[in-house]
């Protein structure tokens, strides 16, 4: 008979073997991936630090202005002068500077994956599986094996926060292009585009406020991430929330917490105008709220699914 | 495609294979300059057959002749060179790019072929001017109405100075008055361009008024061809006979379809010609020769036309061409039954003519 008590298949020990099988044998590979995630952590951070709080306050003021309006620029201004008051800034540009720099990783591996998603069934069919997997697995499980094969500290963070975050940009770069209006693809090549000229003057413009719609997620999720990732050792906003509870400082935990959601707050905004500049992006539309639901996973794919039903019922 | 050389049929070859044939065995010539119209109904393979043409869709059999040369199974640089110089296309729903202005959109034919801005910019300017268009350039496509983002469409299949234009339902889009109307600019247009148009619609109605010829399709093959006049006295297939059925004759067919070539009526009354073959009257019976009041119309004037000036006027109807030469006469019973589309009585089998 079988007893519960007993385990019978031991998969806990074989993947402690091939995590640790595989942190032996690949070291120089993760080494080169944490190599430039670390350079371009320490050039925004470094930046960031250097220049005059109140200089960098007023550059994002003039951003939040440009892209989303005055309600926004000075809903931005003020959070920013209330961080600095709080005496988090520094944690603060820390948790920024790794945002920036997953989600400029994100964009550059995200993007070209969605393109190839949606110019070859193949891939997406290799590939939809795998994200499905990632975006219902629970981010705290990414936290063992990053530690395991890339250790403990900011960078190793700023990796489980693109593992996280870089899902939802290959959906909506995948969905986006193969949503294109047929009859414009077949205008394209009819009037004689090369497979490059189809995909940069038609199918890559069209399909921007779907990919910038996945960008805001993926700013969101980022966001959420970097907080997470303090319990291996990041630090930042996270770190700030993390000791105060260790530590039962629940007024130090709140700080943190608050810092945290004006900074969400503001990114969404930004990435949502971003998005929203043209008119027609009405994909993708999301909300702090539910950017915190999707840390525990499960109801995170929403959007996404409604988008993909949609695009099946049109083809 | 060996069960449809074996000439199985559609719904059988579905059977076995899952495959749809779209278009089968379709053998067309579309003389330059003129306007060829294939009509059908949805299902019957005519949008198939457009997209054949320019291998958006690749023919899995059969040839394509442009000029004499064999493009079926040219290179792919070949291929694009074709669709950015030689054939270009209207689609249904427009095909615009939302987010480009109106010239932009007129330009792109000349961007993918990687004309420099300001060269884009003139050729797409005087496009917008031969639409009528000028004064849009700047805006974008979702500010224009729907006859007019056709126009836009129109200007960027002409933008490319292709010779060969697919227009698949480029006007079905539209409402009737607009539609109208873009026949009538698209006529218009064919008078100082003299394009190959290839038509695709699925209203008989206006493959009637635009096309020199017009090709009918069912089932992916093309069942009846030859010019609207033709297939209207003779639809040959039951098919075609139910689209014909209902056609406005008096407004498609001519005089010379109607008229008979001899000047007397065989009652006493005749048409008096001139040494240079020109009408100089009609003598009514009993009345003294050449006095009597006639009726004059173009061998190209339209029945509908000439049943209104038989209606104001008085008199036998005579045909003469530009020169005022007598070309035939045009009985009142003939007129009639041109009109009511009598088969019997159209020119050359009446017993008495």
């Amino acid at each position: 008979m079988l007893d519960p008590d007993q385990v019978y298949i031991p998969l806990a020990s074989w993947i402690q073997i091939a995590i640790e099988w595989i942190a032996d044998h690949f070291r120089p590979l993760f080494r080169s991936i944490r190599w430039p995630v670390d350079e371009l952590l320490n050039a925004i951070n470094g930046t960031l630090e250097v220049t005059p709080p109140l200089l960098l306050i007023a550059l994002f003021g003039l951003l939040a202005l440009w892209l989303a309006g005055r309600r926004t620029a000075l809903f931005t201004v003020v959070s920013l002068v209330f961080i600095l008051l709080l005496g988090i800034w520094y944690e603060t540009l820390t948790t920024l500077s790794l945002i920036a720099t997953a989600i400029v990783v994100c964009v550059v591996i995200g993007i070209p994956l969605g393109i190839l998603c949606a110019r070859s069934d193949r891939a997406w069919g290799i590939l939809r599986p795998i994200l499905d997997v990632m975006q219902t697995t629970p981010s705290f499980v990414y936290l063992i094996p990053v530690v395991m094969l890339f250790g403990v500290g900011t960078v190793p963070g700023a990796v489980a926060v693109i593992v996280v975050a870089v899902p939802p940009l290959i959906r909506f770069t995948n969905i986006g292009i193969r949503g294109v209006d047929q009859e414009l693809i077949e205008a394209g090549i009819a009037f004689g585009a090369t497979e490059r000229q189809l995909l940069w003057e038609i199918q890559l413009p069209q399909a921007l406020p779907t990919i910038l719609g996945g960008l805001n997620q993926t700013v969101l999720l980022a966001m959420v991430m970097s907080v997470i990732v303090a319990m291996i050792g990041a630090e930042g906003l996270g770190l700030v929330v993390l000791q105060g509870l260790g530590r039962l400082d629940v007024g130090r935990a709140a700080v943190g917490g608050i810092g945290i959601v004006l900074m969400a707050i503001i990114l969404d905004r930004l990435t949502q105008a971003v998005a929203d500049r043209d008119p027609r992006a009405r994909a993708g539309q999301s909300r702090i709220s539910g950017a915190f639901a999707r840390l525990f996973g499960g109801g995170h794919r929403r959007a996404e699914a409604r988008l993909e039903a949609s695009l099946d019922s049109k083809t | 495609m060996a069960l449809v050389r074996a000439g199985k049929g559609k719904s059988e070859i579905l059977e076995q294979t899952q495959a749809v044939v779209g278009v089968n065995n379709v053998s067309l010539k579309v003389p330059k300059g003129a306007i060829s119209v294939i009509m059908g109904l949805s299902g019957s393979g005519k949008s198939t057959l457009a997209r054949c043409v320019n291998r958006i869709i690749e023919p899995d059999a059969g040839q394509l002749l442009l000029d004499g040369e064999d493009y079926t199974t040219c290179t792919p640089g070949r291929m694009r060179d074709l669709r950015r110089r030689r054939i270009s296309m209207v689609f249904q729903n427009f095909g615009l790019l939302p987010n480009q202005t109106v010239i932009d959109n007129v330009a792109l034919g000349l961007k993918l072929r990687r004309e420099p801005l300001a060269e884009r910019h003139r050729k797409a300017g005087e496009m917008l001017e031969i639409v009528g268009l000028s004064e849009w350039a700047s805006h974008l496509p979702g500010e224009l109405s729907g006859g007019m983002r056709q126009r836009v469409g129109l200007a960027r299949a002409l933008a490319t100075e292709a010779d060969v234009l697919i227009m698949d339902e480029a006007f079905s889009a539209l409402d009737p008055l607009i539609r109208t109307e873009m026949q009538d600019e698209l006529l218009r247009l064919q008078t100082t361009l003299h394009k190959t148009v290839l038509f695709i619609t699925h209203d008989f109605q206006e493959a009637l008024r635009l096309g020199t010829r017009i090709a009918v399709m069912a089932d992916g093959s093309v069942i009846r061809e030859g010019t609207p006049q033709e297939i209207v006295i003779d639809p040959q297939h039951d098919y075609v006979a139910a689209f014909t059925r209902n056609v406005d004759r008096a407004r498609l067919f001519d005089a010379a379809s109607v008229m008979v070539e001899t000047p007397a009526d065989g009652q006493g009354g005749q048409f008096v010609l001139d040494d240079a073959g020109q009408v100089a009257g009609w003598s009514a019976p009993g009345g003294a020769p050449a006095s009597g009041a006639y009726i004059a119309v173009r061998p190209d004037t339209r029945l509908i036309d000439i049943a209104r000036a038989a209606s104001r006027g008085r008199g036998p109807i005579a045909v003469v061409d530009d020169a005022g030469r007598f070309r035939g006469r045009i009985p009142e019973e003939a007129l009639l039954a041109g009109i009511a589309g009598d088969a019997e009585t159209m020119k050359g089998t009446r017993p008495d003519a």
